[in-house]
């Protein structure tokens, strides 16, 4: 579904060149879940931007559908960091704005829309407008409003880091369940070790600076999983720790043994 | 916990409405009790009786000219607004005719417009249309520097939001960049308000023929300082009103905006 063949990004600095992203090579298949992990500032957001086409790459391609991206894709929807909601839009009206954008007909989706609302349990607070909404829901609101583009293909920049630790839990569980019910490909890009066992087929483990695949560790625990109890706590700790060494180890490389 | 509740909400009576008017009784108190206790002439300073009596002595001529004055404010002020609002987008637009077009009405705003007044006279007489081109005047320029800024301010998630759908530059810019940018119109309304009030008194009072401008000018010539207060008076109430007019239609317009801003 998703080729990103030898990617790489150098933006022009103010003091300089800053190498982002260096000759990533990935294979993201129809339906799969893959998590992006890295350290902060390692390039996470920049591939993924490369891949909405929102950046062009400044060596190497991506590929959607078999398609070089060239420009944002209707059936590609990103999620982001921020809910990024408009403030003087109810919630139905704020999920309905890519209909409204694409020149699609509302009536068509309306039916969409509610479906979506009351899969997320958002049906009691649709007229609301954003402010009115917790952290939590705000989130929600983005997710919806990226599923009613129907895509193909999503893309999640940390949706839930901004939120406390219970809410983040409870909407990534949900997201499993989204991805169980449509088998929407899905690229989500996380610091968080333990979203990334949860959710992920694969996980490809990016070093810093310049942003590197380091390792792709595959996540071979049936669905549905969940935090906290379950039969595969041994499994869940092992994987667990093997991201966390990859992840920690990172920060002792020297930069010439990363180049 | 409903006495807190019903004690908030007593409060905010409290604030919205009291206050001010006490804030208006203690105003007009002090001024009355310095006329008073300095045996204050009235030609220098007339006593709050003084300006009463002087308005009840001719109140129908005084509404007349209030609502000359109030006619001319409008039009003006809706025609400030309008264009204001229309050149902002166009410089907001392209950032070439903006690199322009900024210095020329920068330069324009610094003009002394008292200095105008004289020139309107000789281009277009006597009548409303130099009042309300001076009220064209002075209040423009607010309007187009806080839309500029408004439409400047779209936070950039928004702004990524709209690339990663698509969407035009025309549909950013109705969807998202100009319903952002009103709660900054609405602060450059607030300084064009009282600003048009002032140029259509400028341009009776240099030009006078109807207007509340027009009888302070004429109260100087027959040394009626009651009657000047009592235009100044209508005026400031005037400028009150419409205010509060914008704030409201704000309220009504952009009631998200407290809430984005807090
Ligand atoms: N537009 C840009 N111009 C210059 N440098 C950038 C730009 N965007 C990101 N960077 C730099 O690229 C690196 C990776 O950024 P980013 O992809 O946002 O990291 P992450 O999402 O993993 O935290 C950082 O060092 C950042 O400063
Ligand atoms: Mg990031």
């Amino acid at each position: 579904m998703i080729t990103i063949d030898g990617v790489s990004q150098t933006f022009k600095g103010r003091s300089g060149p800053v190498e982002a992203i260096r000759d990533i090579n990935l294979t993201v298949g129809e339906g799969e879940f893959l998590t992006v992990i890295g350290r902060s500032g390692c390039g996470k957001s920049t591939l993924l931007r490369m891949v909405a086409g929102l950046l062009k790459p400044t060596a190497g391609a991506v590929q959607v559908a078999g398609e070089t991206v060239r420009g944002p894709r209707r059936d590609v929807a990103m999620v982001f960091q921020k809910p990024a909601l408009l403030p003087w839009r109810s919630v139905e009206d704020n999920v309905m704005l890519p209909v409204e954008i694409f020149g699609w007909r509302k009536s068509e989706h309306r039916a969409n829309a509610d479906r979506l609302l009351e899969m997320t349990g958002l049906t009691a607070f649709r007229k609301r407008l954003p402010h009115e909404l917790s952290g939590g829901m705000q989130q929600r609101v983005s997710l919806c409003r990226a599923l009613i583009q129907n895509p193909k293909v999503m893309l999640l920049d940390e949706p839930f880091s901004a939120l406390d630790a219970l809410t983040r839990e409870e909407l990534a569980v949900e997201l499993q369940r989204i991805h169980m019910e449509l088998g929407t490909t899905m690229i989500f890009v996380t610091h968080s070790i333990q979203e990334a066992v949860l959710l992920a087929d694969r996980v490809a483990v990016l070093s810093s600076r310049p942003g590197q695949l380091r390792r792709l560790v595959e996540i071979p625990i049936p669905r549905p999983r969940s935090f906290g109890h379950n039969a595969h706590l041994d499994q869940v700790a092992n994987i667990s720790a093997e991201l966390h060494s990859l992840l920690l180890s990172d920060a002792h490389l020297p930069r010439t043994q990363t180049a | 916990m409903t006495d807190i509740v019903a004690g908030s909400r007593g409060s905010r009576v409290w604030v919205n409405a009291a206050l001010p008017i006490l804030g208006a009784v203690i105003t007009i108190g002090a001024w009355w009790g310095a006329t008073a206790a300095f045996h204050i002439d009235p030609f220098y300073l007339p006593s709050p009786v003084d300006v009463i009596d002087s308005f009840m002595r001719t109140p129908q001529y005084l509404l007349q000219e209030t609502w000359t004055t109030l006619q001319r404010v409008l039009i003006g002020f809706v025609i400030a607004v309008a264009g204001g609002l229309a050149i902002a987008v166009t410089l907001a637009a392209s950032s070439v005719v903006e690199r322009m077009a900024m210095p020329v009405l920068a330069a324009v705003n610094a003009i002394p417009k008292v200095a105008l007044a004289p020139l309107l006279l000789v281009w277009m007489g006597f009548g409303d249309s130099p009042k309300i081109v001076m009220v064209v005047l002075l209040s423009f320029f607010p309007v187009i520097v806080s839309t500029m800024a408004g439409l400047t301010s779209t936070p950039a998630d928004l702004r990524e939001l709209a690339r990663s759908l698509k969407a035009s530059w025309w549909q950013t810019f109705v969807k998202v960049r100009l319903t952002w940018a009103l709660p900054q119109v609405f602060v450059g309304l607030k300084v064009a308000t009282p600003l048009a009030i002032i140029g259509a008194v400028i341009g009776e009072v240099v030009n006078p023929d109807h207007g509340l401008g027009s009888v302070i000018a004429g109260s100087g010539a027959s040394n009626d300082t009651p009657l000047a207060f009592a235009a100044l008076v209508l005026l400031a109430l005037l400028g009150v009103v419409l205010f509060y007019l914008v704030a409201g239609i704000e309220r009504v317009l952009v009631p998200w905006a407290r809430t984005i801003n807090s």
